[in-house]
């Protein structure tokens, strides 16, 4: 690990003194567990946990343009979002590939807040500045700020918030810090995401703490996302993968026009060749990325799912192989190892 | 509870991380506290198949964590008496007692000489000491 060509965020002081195990991550030094990925995994499914996100990027659009602006770049249908509304959208290339997916905040008129990944934020960043159009300001603030994921069935209670809708956000103070409080996340559980002034998130997160929220890392972030069948830029979609194919046809409004639009719209209209599947290991082992799926398929994210205690992961099948119930092959290092495609998501808390 | 990191005297030691406990001509192997805090908490192990032949410096197994996937190496040259069924059922047994309970394999032992080349817990604990 070459320490020094590694960005921190504003919280590496606390992962440290924590115990946390640091590893490098789209550039960053980040902990990827405290205690143990099955300990914080628990304790988000049950409780409350923190996540420091800040390696995230935070990109602004503003200006009386920015609304057509972004409708043309972007995948959903920005005329849903009004004030104080949030949307998971995808920002796409000329061939419907993915480029990053994402989530747009209107802050106000003409004034847009984009959370993109880590790995992503000058792809993003230079693919909108290079396109701005007049009207339009592209700025990448993600240095000004720190973020902080609070998720788990016990968050809003823990944070004594009022409940509000999910994809919803306004300003606040938490224990007398200014935040933006989201109703967003990447665990499929209740919770927040929490902005702050990058000399604030310190405050934040020992105030976090203090209210029981236990520290979580990237190990737990992965095996949680994965659980809820969220995607992962860079493993289940790329620049190269298409939002029809990985299921997210969802987040495109193919009614409207945006980039690569017409590409999506013949994928939908003849159907993917292969599409993404959320499947369940039936025998021992862990699926992982990269590995072979028997006719012609690749697992893109595997893990052991903490919850259902087995193998669990997503890839590539072609499109006769992709219904629930489906029988997949998975060649684990050699070795050929059942396993069954499942509806999403792949785990679900019991009402 | 994960154990804490010990080194017992009267094993012998393998540079990738194993252990061996010789006791005549067989062996008990398993993998070291340093391995298993390496990975975290162990949910799959692959053992190799009881009557295989093992090769000194050679994989005979994998153990895995939710973020990673080890091979086990083998310490020592010999053929596969048993397997831990528990290590197999309960791989985070390892992590809570790497030299008791979480045990892997049990062998016979094919080059007695090889054992002499294995390092001795103060030599292990010098090799870790520079990872």
């Amino acid at each position: 690990m070459e320490a020094t060509s590694l960005e921190r965020t504003p919280l590496y002081a606390r992962h440290v003194s924590l115990g946390a195990r640091m590893v490098p991550f789209a550039g960053y030094e980040m902990p990827v567990q405290y205690a143990g990925v099955i300990e914080e995994h628990r304790a988000v499914r049950t409780d409350c946990g923190a996540f420091d996100v800040s390696h995230m990027g935070e990109i602004h659009v503003d200006g009386p343009a920015a609304h057509a602006f972004l409708q043309e770049m972007l995948s959903n249908d920005l005329d849903k979002v009004r004030d104080g509304e949030a949307q998971y959208t995808l920002l796409t290339n000329e061939q419907g590939g993915i480029v990053d997916d994402l989530i747009v905040y209107r802050l106000a008129h003409g004034q847009y807040l984009l959370v993109v990944n880590a790995y992503n934020r000058s792809a993003v960043y230079d693919w909108l500045k290079e396109r701005e159009a007049r009207g339009t300001e592209v700025r990448d603030t993600s240095d000004e700020y720190g973020l902080v994921a609070v998720q788990g069935p016990r968050s809003i209670e823990r944070l004594e918030l009022p409940d509000r809708p999910a994809f919803t956000h306004e300003m606040g103070k938490l224990d007398g810090i200014e935040v933006m409080i989201s109703r967003t996340g990447y665990t499929g559980e209740a919770g927040v995401e929490l902005c702050s002034a990058a000399e604030d998130t310190e405050a934040l997160w020992d105030a976090l703490l203090t209210r029981g929220a236990t520290p979580c890392g990237l190990g737990a972030r992965d095996t949680l996302r994965l659980e809820v069948c969220y995607p992962l830029h860079g493993n289940d979609i790329t620049p190269d993968t298409d939002a029809i194919s990985a299921g997210l046809g969802w987040a495109c409004a193919l009614e409207t026009e945006f980039t690569g639009v017409e590409t999506l719209r013949r994928i939908k209209e003849q159907g993917p060749e292969r599409k993404l599947v959320p499947f369940v290991m039936e025998e021992k082992g862990i699926p992982r990325q990269g590995m072979p799926i028997a006719g012609g398929g690749e697992v893109t994210s595997g893990t052991h799912s903490p919850m259902l205690d087995r193998g669990i992961g997503m890839g590539y099948v072609p499109a006769a192989s992709a219904a629930a119930d489906t029988e997949l092959e998975i060649d684990v290092r050699g070795k050929s190892r059942r396993a069954r495609v499942v509806k999403k998501p792949i785990y679900r808390k019991e009402q | 509870m994960p154990a804490a990191e010990s080194y017992p005297d009267d094993l012998r030691y393998h540079p990738e991380h194993d252990w061996a406990r010789v006791d005549g001509d067989e062996a008990t192997l398993g993998i070291t506290w340093f391995a298993q805090d390496a990975l975290g908490e162990l949910v799959h192990y692959e053992a190799p198949e009881v009557g295989s032949t093992l090769t000194k410096g050679q994989p005979c197994g994998e153990v895995e964590s939710v973020k990673a996937v080890s091979d086990v190496v083998s310490p020592l040259s010999g053929e596969v008496l048993e397997i831990h069924q528990k290590a197999v059922d309960e791989p985070e047994i390892v992590n809570e007692d790497p030299y008791g309970e979480g045990w892997l394999i049990r062998i016979r032992v094919t080059e007695s000489a090889e054992a002499d080349s294995l390092m001795d817990a103060e030599a292990y604990r010098a090799h870790v000491a520079e990872q």
